[in-house]
């Protein structure tokens, strides 16, 4: 297994052919407290880049953008209830969606977890 | 010595004692604590005497009502003080300066009330046969004169109910005069960052596709990025003048005729019209359409948001796409030009934009503070107001960072940012500080090209003595925070109510009064 | 001027503290070609208080007030009898001229009667949530066929015959721009509304059905069948009232199943105000919260634990989403939602449903006075406050007529839908608490003479 991260502070985790997606610790930090979120519905059919899910502060709303093409598995059905989720464990019970990857030559273009480290340093 | 004080009340010098010391109630003296009227009304109470209806058939087909609705009633005693004490918990223009930028919340003056609660305006139904409301037209086109000559432009509607509705109603009229000219293929409406979000909500909401318009580092439209990205899919442009950052589009003349040339139409949104009404004619810079707040410039009231009224102006290319109805002067008195008699003189209009006139209320408002002013005195208003916003702007600019101030003087409104202050401290505290200090804040974190924005608009009504006390606390709360006094990141300590938690209202919503649970079993 | 506090000694001291030599530096700004190097000629000059009164008050005089004649119109916006008490409460400069409450520790006035206004309409309405209030009636009921649209990402819409000629005509202008279909028609004269054709009419790309209640004639019908009908085919059913005292004596819309209520509150608190402003009202069920238009209040608890109010699910709207919003409203109608919030609370349930059954007995009584007159046709047996007479000949006229002689007889149908020659001898009647038995007998011998 090994994770990715885009310019745009989304993770994804490959396991075979299936990714999960989240926003990365930085993102969540920037956001301050979480309150709504909206994953995509199991099904969907992405494109690398599309708008699939929204992260919402009381003061300002996010798309989150998919690091990879491919068909939506599951949405996280706990951030509907639970939002904070995304604050307190980001990279962890706090992702976004899962899905079946369409090219997993996609992921060689997105940054791995030291490169992603001093991009937000930079920042 | 005889009868030694026989009242008991011997007077002495207060004692100073513990100052926030818990009441039973949780009341503090002036400061009262009021529950909801479904905790104090009972649903047998009211507060109207009516006797009970006569009997007689009921013609209401089955459909009459059994179940209760459960509306609490108040008597009128009760009535007027829940509201009264409500009241006291909001802070007003009549309380102080209200220095929001962009929102000029200047003095309402009250004649305005008096005037449109004359009978013959308040209570005069919108469907008057027209002989029956003569008045009420010549008040619409009194106002028309005064707001088409005020800034140079060929008509104006007059229908748009509030500001964001004015915005609907130019990109409509652009969308109209471009599928008149066969150009259905221009769809995208060019709008600044610094833009309010209603413009580009309102091209959205019309159909447009909306593009950032980049700014130079002075705070103003990039004219040379702007012309480079006109071309044939370009309806337009929707600029705000002068701008939210408080600065005058030097370049506006060039922008129309830029964007004119390029086949498209110049929107301007005249939230801050305030600030030249008088001395620059928006007409005499190329404007198309722009809509003008009521409630801003021409001081009907704010009443907590709203109503407002957003009559909108506009050019001559523009004026057959205008909505219906509208008043029209003829040789026997005024008319009114709706549906059925559009399509013989009016066929372009894109029609109907709410049910009746448009703000009535509002318009008589507007109109007596016109004629109060005068043509003199609306100039002096926008050159006081630009005085007054100017004046903050120098006697803030050593201990704020103003963005801007290098370039030149503000219009009517001072943008500063929240660079250098310490870590852990922003705009916020800074505005809850000020609360503390008995102002309403200025607007905070806009526009969106200043990091931390606060954008304070003092406006014409306020003395130069109200501005030097506010300038005092300002400057106060300014150094307390940037020396990094934490009891300004708890602010405000004194108001109403402390920092209320809005995460806590948006994850678990509560948006309606529900009875307590076990209320109903315990009854 | 008495609204400028500056004298020329401030002014000048301030421009020294700036740098600033004249005024015309701070314009520096304004190409020269845009400056105005004086007043604007041909306008007057400022004028004194009694002046501005005099001039303002000769206006008001040319118009025919609704209190000074035997008055009969409705289709839209009522007359009501308010208590003094409420025009004096919210011009308590405290609401009068607080702005939006976007500081939330000194604006609980406004908030917490903002939240007292939501939990008062959704009950009246019957639906679990409702906003801060819209602009107007017909702007409230296209944001509910938008509303529709997103929530079921179906782009048709179904409008009865029966809604507001007016509200047609601001959805039809805004479906121009925005590809959204509308289905509609126009009334007939006939005793119950178009429920059955709606319900023939739904089908899988329908978004809503909108259907007014009680309608533009005045008609009641109930609405569970339609509910029914557009939940079988995953369509929701948007409800408008316009005449909101109706449900103090008839069953809400949302009670029979509508999932969108938009009304227009104008008759409760607010005046006629020859149509502006008015107070949109706009209420729905809980989950479909996140796709409302609109201010919204919530509860929530301060730093010390307190209960409190703030706006709520802003992200919704324009100032965070831009052009992502729900709606591009940036206003609601807070001071006439306090209005009528302080009307419907000084009513109560008891009050309103007194209120109600007054309005439906005088109308009653005054629909068969006036059935009564040879060449009247009562239309309509089911109504509340409100029917349609067919004359026996043009109603326009007739209304024109009767007006210049002091009587405000009723809209005309010919007004409401000219050239439509099935509707022109239509005249709808509004008979409210404010209506006398001598009013009603007023307009029986005016109409028996005009018919005669």
């Amino acid at each position: 297994m090994s994770r990715y991260y885009t310019e745009d502070h989304e993770w994804v985790e490959v396991d075979g052919d299936i990714g999960t997606v989240g926003i990365s610790e930085y993102a969540q930090s920037q956001l301050g407290d979480i309150v709504f979120v909206e994953t995509p519905d199991a099904g969907k059919e992405v494109s690398k880049g599309d708008d699939v899910a929204v992260v919402e502060s009381v003061k300002a709303a996010s798309d989150v953008y998919s690091p990879v093409s491919g068909t939506v598995l599951e949405g996280n059905d706990a951030l509907a209830d639970t939002p904070e989720l995304v604050n307190e464990d980001p990279e962890g019970d706090g992702w976004f969606f899962k899905i079946t990857l369409s090219d997993a030559s996609e992921v060689e273009g997105l940054m791995n977890e030291s490169a992603y480290a001093e991009f937000v340093s930079k920042l | 010595m005889s009868n030694i004080n026989a009242s008991g009340w011997r007077p002495t010098t207060p004692e100073a004692g513990e100052s926030n010391a818990a009441t039973a109630t949780g009341n503090r003296a002036l400061m009262l604590e009021e529950p909801l009227i479904f905790e104090i009304g009972s649903i047998s109470k009211t507060g109207v005497d009516f006797g009970d209806a006569p009997t007689g058939t009921s013609r209401l087909g089955g459909l009459e009502r059994h179940q209760d609705i459960g509306l609490p009633g108040l008597s009128e005693p009760e009535t007027v003080r829940h509201y009264t004490r409500l009241s006291r918990q909001n802070y007003a223009i009549d309380l102080g300066l209200f220095p929001l930028g962009s929102c000029t919340m200047k003095h309402n003056p009250r004649l305005n009330e008096r005037m449109a609660r004359l009978p013959g305006f308040a209570d005069l139904h919108p469907l008057t046969p027209v002989d029956a409301c003569q008045g009420a037209f010549e008040v619409i086109d009194q106002l028309a004169h005064w707001l088409i000559t005020l800034t140079g432009m060929h008509s104006v509607a007059m229908s748009p109910k509030a500001g964001a509705h004015g915005e609907l109603c130019g990109v409509l009229a652009i969308r109209a005069a471009l599928d008149a000219r066969g150009e259905q293929a221009r769809k995208i409406l060019l709008v600044p960052i610094s833009a309010h979000g209603t413009n580009p909500a309102t091209a959205a909401f019309a159909g447009f596709t909306v593009e950032d318009i980049p700014a130079t580092d002075d705070g103003r439209v990039d004219l040379e990025a702007l012309k480079a990205r006109l071309g044939p899919d370009i309806a337009g442009v929707m600029i705000t003048n002068p701008n939210t950052c408080g600065l005058f589009e030097r370049d506006m003349r060039a922008i129309s005729d830029a964007v004119h040339a390029a086949g498209g139409y110049v929107y301007c949104d005249g939230a801050n019209f305030n600030a030249i009404v008088g001395r620059v004619r928006p007409g005499d810079l190329g404007v198309d359409a722009m809509h003008i707040n009521l409630h801003k410039t021409f001081s009907t009231p704010h009443g907590g948001g709203g109503p407002g009224s957003g009559p909108v102006v506009l050019s001559e290319a523009l004026t057959p796409y205008a909505p219906l109805p509208f008043v029209e002067k003829t040789a026997d008195g005024f008319r009114l030009v709706e549906e059925e008699t559009a399509g013989e003189h009016h066929a372009g209009s894109f029609g109907r934009m709410t049910a009746f006139h448009g703000q009535m209320g509002m318009f008589t408002r507007a109109l007596t503070y016109i004629l109060s002013h005068g043509a003199d005195g609306l100039r002096q208003v926008a050159e006081d107001a630009v005085l007054n916003a100017n004046y903050i702007l120098r006697s803030m600019e050593d201990v704020l960072d103003a963005p801007f101030a290098k370039s030149g003087p503000c219009m009517h409104e001072a943008i500063f940012s929240d660079k250098g202050l310490p870590e852990g401290f922003s705009t916020i505290d800074i505005a809850k500080g000020l609360i503390d200090e008995g102002y309403h804040p200025m607007t905070v974190y806009f526009p969106l090209v200043v990091h931390g924005a606060m954008l304070v608009e003092p406006t014409e009504t306020e003395s130069k003595a109200t501005l030097d006390q506010f300038i005092h606390a300002f400057r106060s709360v300014a150094e307390r925070a940037k020396g990094g006094d934490p009891a300004i990141r708890t602010a405000p300590h004194f108001a109403p109510r402390r920092r209320l938690d809005e995460t806590l209202a948006a994850r678990k919503p509560v948006l309606a009064w529900k009875e307590p649970v076990g209320a109903q079993a315990a009854e | 001027m008495r609204y400028l506090p500056l004298t020329p000694t401030d002014r000048q001291e301030m421009l020294g503290v700036i740098g600033a030599r004249s005024i015309d530096d701070l314009f520096v700004d304004v190409p020269g070609v845009a400056q105005l190097d004086g007043p604007i000629h041909g306008l007057p000059l400022h004028a004194s208080e009694l002046a501005v009164e005099r001039h303002m008050t000769v206006l008001a005089k040319k118009n025919l007030a609704a209190g000074d004649a035997p008055f009969f119109l409705g289709a839209g916006a009522y007359k009501h009898h308010v208590p003094a008490s409420v025009d004096h409460l919210i011009q308590r400069g405290e609401f009068l001229t607080a702005y939006t409450p976007y500081q939330p520790e000194i604006a609980q006035g406004t908030l917490q009667m903002m939240f007292e206004f939501q939990s008062q309409v959704a009950r009246l309405l019957g639906c679990d949530v409702a906003n801060a209030s819209m602009y107007d009636g017909s702007t409230a009921c296209w944001e509910a066929i938008v509303m529709a649209r997103r929530v079921t990402k179906r782009g048709k819409a179904i409008l009865s015959g029966g809604l507001h000629p007016h509200y047609v005509s601001v959805a039809n202008t805004m479906a121009k721009f925005t590809g959204d279909q509308l289905v509609t028609s126009i009334p007939t004269l006939s005793a119950t509304p178009d429920t059955d054709d709606l319900i023939a009419q739904i089908d899988d790309n329908t978004s809503c059905v909108v259907v007014q209640y009680p309608d533009i004639l005045g008609r009641i019908a109930d609405l569970s069948k339609l509910a029914e009908a557009a939940h079988a085919k995953k369509a929701l059913l948007v409800a408008v009232v316009t005449e909101p005292v109706a449900l103090g004596a008839i069953k809400s819309p949302g009670e029979m199943g509508a999932d969108i209520v938009v009304g227009e509150g104008q008759s409760i608190g607010v005046g006629l105000q020859f149509g502006g402003p008015y107070v949109g009202l706009f209420a729905c069920s809980e989950k479909l919260v996140r796709q409302m238009p609109g201010r919204l209040c919530g509860e929530t608890v301060d730093a010390e634990g307190k209960r409190g109010f703030v706006l709520t699910l802003s992200t919704r709207e324009q100032h965070i989403r831009r052009e992502k919003a729900t709606s591009n409203i940036c206003t609601s109608s807070v001071l006439c939602a306090l209005a009528w919030s302080i009307h419907m609370t000084l009513l109560g349930e008891k009050g309103l449903r007194q209120l109600a059954a007054i309005n439906h007995a005088g109308a009653s009584a005054a629909a068969e006075v006036l059935a009564g007159v040879p060449g009247v046709e009562l239309v309509t047996p089911r109504f509340f406050n409100e029917f349609t007479l067919k004359l026996s000949k043009e109603a326009r006229p007739v209304v024109r007529d009767l007006a210049a002689k002091g009587i405000l007889a009723g809209v005309s149908l010919g007004r409401l839908y000219p050239g439509e020659a099935s509707l022109a001898n239509g005249l709808i009647v509004a008979v409210t608490e404010t209506t006398t038995k001598e009013d009603v007998e007023t307009l029986a011998s005016a109409l028996r003479e005009a018919l005669a």
